[in-house]
């Protein structure tokens, strides 16, 4: 049922032009640009080929959603509205990517939690729905701080789950992630994730891709499962549904399916690698220290290995640019050589520190922190404190406020 | 979907399930004045159900499916509950999701459909029970009313949750015992057909589904009103005999005695102005259509 007829080369009705994406990403022409992460999310979304997106105001992520109606109303999207709340809105992220839709939308801290019952059933439902998240703080008493802690919630939901370090990770990664997660053996859900206001706040310099230029659509009928818009057969789905019953075939079918879901993020590995060109960073592996990241913390962990070189201490660097899939094996390999393996995170549970005690051997090697919360900043000589004093160095730095 | 799409191939025809090759040979899909007169002569597209015997809901799906305008080209969504038991055996595409978010779950699903196929007509469908419109979804329920969605939300009243056991609902009424109501319940029955003409719903049916006719009457003009204009509502009457202690074979006096002039499913519409003018226009074709026929017979006579 797919369209036989390649679409490349041809031009949509905003007289941009449907490219090859690989040629899109790696080969055409990049213009530097001064840009705000918001900015940048709208940049990315005008070459995405988008039919729908859902919006909601939620800090920081509203002026994204915001400018992406912007692009609704010069026509480079097929329709746009504000939702009720999160949990509608991902709702409706769903009843149009059951008709065929390829989907956008954008939440964040409370936004993503309130919606949370929607991410399992987005996987199961094979919904290839990308959803930006610029974390904030979910806390009590209320904060609209950055605050990573949400990614936690989100790493069992079956979707994948990639976070961004910066301004051009966020647009390269919008376009490539629907690559990734339209494919028909993947078909699932991504949740991008940068760090709210570090990220979407702040101005960088980000190379575009020539806005004449934008991704193929998507196509629906190389859905794993039918599309909602009776177009192909209705069948009867089963004869007894599932949901009631209490026997083996029952429960069989619910485990098989949650399996195959799993699967298919495994099977997401080898598209992440191809488009990502691989799932971590690394930087002086062979050091006896390392540092293991995602996110804006990457970036701090990187300043403060040029610190500590200044002191003469050498220290590697792993950049995980996807949680889900996990880079297992790029992790161990990456830590097999470092006695200590420092985890800065943005969080205060260190949920990144704990995936990686739960994949390598020696785990004492890990040390999970600093941890900064709440909205704090983590500034590079935190980091070179933390492993100073670990190593029972002298600290480099007073930090004033910080309890030095 | 045309009809051509659901043809089978010569070679295969023999190992597909006779369901889907009675649904092939004398379905209703595509005939314009499909209606509840078809069930016993033509395919239903609704196969077997799981429900209780005797249920009223079980009727009701079937005048439903019988009824509706566009089968081959209208998507449905359901929400949790005794309707999510029936749905995957529906001739319809259907997407059940989550508790309560049926109205939302439509109003992407309608506007990614305008979008994928501008010019064509694809009919949304909502069908859930009183728990999912009123108590969990409501929010949902109203604010795709004042956005005005394209679709009819039909509501199976049955005054309680069904599927969970028998407790106490937004649309139960005030006085009845019931699991979570262990005193009576403290508070009307929602007025949701008010709410829902006030909410911008330009058609608003409340009754029972003991008389096919009507359920055929107010399914179709639902369906070509918010096809053409905006939200409809239809509220049904579908007595959970189990939970209030009635037999197998008594749903349809419990309809019957709910539906008198004083009752609370006496039968109550709301028809917007545009609402109107549309039936009246679709009224005027139809006979037009019908004298046309006429006239044909005539000369051939």
């Amino acid at each position: 049922m797919a369209d036989i007829h390649s679409v490349i080369g041809t031009k949509n009705k905003k007289g941009q032009t449907y490219t090859d994406t690989w040629k899109m990403m790696n080969e055409a022409p990049r213009t530097p640009s001064f840009y705000t992460g918001s900015e940048v999310i709208k940049e990315a979304v005008r070459r995405a080929s988008c039919d729908v997106m859902i919006a909601y105001p939620i800090t920081p992520q509203s002026e994204a959603a915001a400018l992406i109606g912007e692009l609704f109303a010069e026509g480079y999207i097929g329709d746009y509205f504000r939702g009720e709340s999160e949990f509608a809105v991902m709702s409706q992220c769903a009843g149009a990517a059951f008709g065929g839709a390829r989907v956008f939308t954008t939440t964040a801290g409370p936004g993503t939690m309130r919606a949370m019952e929607n991410f399992p059933m987005w996987s199961g439902a094979r919904l290839p729905i990308q959803m930006i998240v610029t974390c904030r703080g979910i806390n009590s008493p209320l904060s609209i701080q950055p605050d990573t802690l949400e990614i936690a919630y989100l790493l069992n939901t079956g979707m994948l789950v990639w976070h961004a370090e910066t301004a051009q990770d966020f647009f390269d990664w919008i376009l490539k992630g629907y690559m990734v997660s339209e494919e028909p053996d993947v078909h699932l859900p991504l949740a991008l994730c940068c760090d709210g206001f570090f990220v979407t706040h702040t101005k960088d310099v980000v190379n575009l891709t020539p806005a004449d230029m934008c991704l193929p659509p998507y196509d629906p009928y190389r859905s794993p499962v039918p599309c909602m818009d009776m177009e192909c057969p209705p069948v009867r789905m089963m004869r007894d549904p599932f949901v009631m019953k209490s026997n083996y075939i029952s429960y069989a079918t619910h485990a098989s399916w949650q399996q195959e879901v799993w699967a298919a993020v495994e099977r997401s590995r080898k598209h992440s690698i191809h488009w990502l060109n691989g799932l971590i960073d690394t930087e002086n592996t062979d050091a006896d220290i390392m540092i293991v990241a995602s996110g804006t913390a990457v970036s701090q962990g990187r300043e403060a290995i040029r610190l500590l070189e200044d002191e003469g201490v050498r220290c590697g660097l792993v950049k995980v640019k996807t949680l889900r899939p996990w880079p297992e094996e790029e992790i161990r390999e990456a830590t097999k050589n470092a006695k200590h393996i420092f985890v800065p995170e943005f969080n205060v549970t260190g949920w990144l520190a704990k995936e990686i005690k739960a994949t390598i051997p020696n785990h004492e090697r890990v040390h999970a922190g600093p941890h900064v919360c709440g909205g704090m900043t983590m500034p590079p000589e935190i980091i070179v404190n933390e492993i100073k004093t670990t190593l029972g160095l002298k600290k480099s730095f007073v930090m004033a406020g910080r309890g030095s | 979907m045309s009809k051509e799409k659901i043809k089978i191939s010569e070679a295969l025809y023999d190992i597909m399930p006779s369901d889907y090759q009675d649904l092939v040979k004398s379905a209703t899909y595509g005939k314009e004045d499909r209606g509840w007169k078809d069930i016993g002569s033509s395919k239903e597209l609704i196969e077997q159900h799981s429900l209780c015997a005797g249920c009223p809901e079980s009727m009701a799906f079937r005048y439903i499916l019988a009824s509706l305008p566009n089968p081959e080209d209208t998507v449905m969504v359901g929400s949790t509950g005794c309707t999510s038991l029936v749905f995957p055996m529906v001739a319809v595409h259907n997407i059940h999701s989550l508790f309560g978010n049926q109205n939302a779950i439509a109003s992407g699903l309608k506007r990614a459909l305008s979008v994928r196929f501008p010019g064509r007509t694809k009919d949304v469908v909502v069908l859930a029970g009183d728990g999912a419109t009123v108590d969990i979804g409501l929010d949902m329920t109203l604010q795709a009313w004042f956005r005005q969605e394209k679709f009819t939300t039909i509501c199976f009243d049955n005054e309680l949750y069904a599927n969970t056991g028998g407790q106490e609902s937004g649309l139960m009424q005030k006085g009845f015992v019931a699991k979570m109501a262990p005193v009576g319940k403290l508070f009307d029955k929602v007025r949701l057909p008010e709410i829902a003409r006030e909410s911008g719903c330009h058609y608003v049916v409340n009754c029972t589904v003991s008389k096919p006719s009507l359920i055929e009457k107010v399914i179709r003009n639902a369906v070509h009103i918010a096809r053409e204009i905006g939200p409809t509502y239809l509220q049904l009457y579908t007595p959970c005999i189990l939970e209030i202690g009635k037999n197998s074979m008594e749903g349809l006096q419990e309809m019957r005695d709910s539906e008198k002039p004083t009752e609370r499913f006496a039968y109550k519409e709301y028809v917007s102005e545009p609402a109107k003018q549309l039936l009246a226009e679709l009224a005027a074709k139809d006979k037009e259509k019908k004298a046309a026929a006429k006239q044909l017979a005539s000369q051939e006579a």
